[in-house]
């Protein structure tokens, strides 16, 4: 199964200073929790999830994020920043196994 | 004696009932289940305390705006947001997940900074069955406000 296409959007149009905006992210994973099995072999298929997400604007993490293996496979996440300068929006997901994956949203402020 | 057996074999159907109708039971909430349902809820508060620190939950100010009804328990929309400010001196730091009938029912946390603007995330998660699900929402002076739902899961997704 492939693995990550990281992507975060937020608004295309630049924003006033101080609105809050909202941006959607979306990333492939399998999100296995560790608990199933394999049908055919009744082997237990190791866990491979997301473990922590965080978001950076401005220099600063604004948001995170701690997921366990009762997030869906191909997670999509949506959350809030307030705008304040012009400037990239930075979601960066690692998962259990030390894989780290990043996507950027540039977010203009008028 | 005679009364006895009868009432056993009485208890024994009853209980198959119970079996095969099990989802319903639990629905309706019965004097019979409610014993492991408080068992559960007692250890579902002791993962919120884990998380989130111990004291009691208000419930309000959160809100999970989803149907209370889920197709596919792979895959259940949890839109969550608590109508509070996001001010440098006064907001909420953290929003925890919880399904209590999932094996593992912590399910994740996020936590905000003033800068977020807005206590409010949308994720997706899994449930194995039906059951209440919750979100539980500290401010930066640890109170604590919740919301809960029971989510009726048509198809259980792999074992959350």
């Amino acid at each position: 199964m492939a693995i990550g296409k990281p992507k975060v959007r937020g608004p295309r149009k630049a924003v006033a200073k101080g609105e809050v905006v909202q941006f959607k992210s979306l990333i492939k994973h399998p999100m296995e929790s560790g608990l199933r099995k394999n049908q055919e072999t009744g082997q237990a298929i190791p866990a491979h999830y997301i473990e922590s997400v965080t978001v950076v604007y401005g220099g600063k993490t604004v948001l995170s994020a701690t997921w366990t293996g009762s997030i869906s496979k191909n997670p999509f996440f949506s959350f809030y920043v307030k705008a304040a300068k012009t400037g990239d929006v930075t979601v960066t997901w690692k998962d259990n196994q030390g894989k780290e994956f990043t996507a950027n949203s540039s977010l203009k402020v008028a | 004696m005679g009364m006895n057996k009868e009432q056993e074999i009485s208890r024994r159907s009853f209980f198959h009932k119970v079996g095969t109708a099990g989802v319903a039971v639990v629905a309706a909430g019965t004097t019979l289940t409610s014993a492991p349902r408080q068992a559960s809820a007692s250890a579902i508060d002791a993962l919120v305390a884990e998380r989130l620190g111990a004291g009691d939950v208000a419930y309000e100010k959160v809100l999970i705006d989803t149907p209370p009804s889920a197709e596919n328990g792979a895959l259940v929309r949890i839109p969550v947001s608590v109508d509070h400010p996001m001010e440098s001196d006064n907001y909420i730091q953290s929003i925890a997940i919880f399904v209590d009938n999932n094996p593992k029912p912590f399910v994740g946390q996020f936590d905000f900074t003033p800068e977020s603007g807005r206590a409010a995330v949308e994720c997706r998660i899994k449930m194995a069955k039906t059951s209440q699900v919750r979100a539980i929402a500290k401010t930066n002076a640890g109170k604590l406000y919740g919301f809960k739902q029971e989510i009726q899961v048509a198809e259980g997704g792999c074992a959350g």
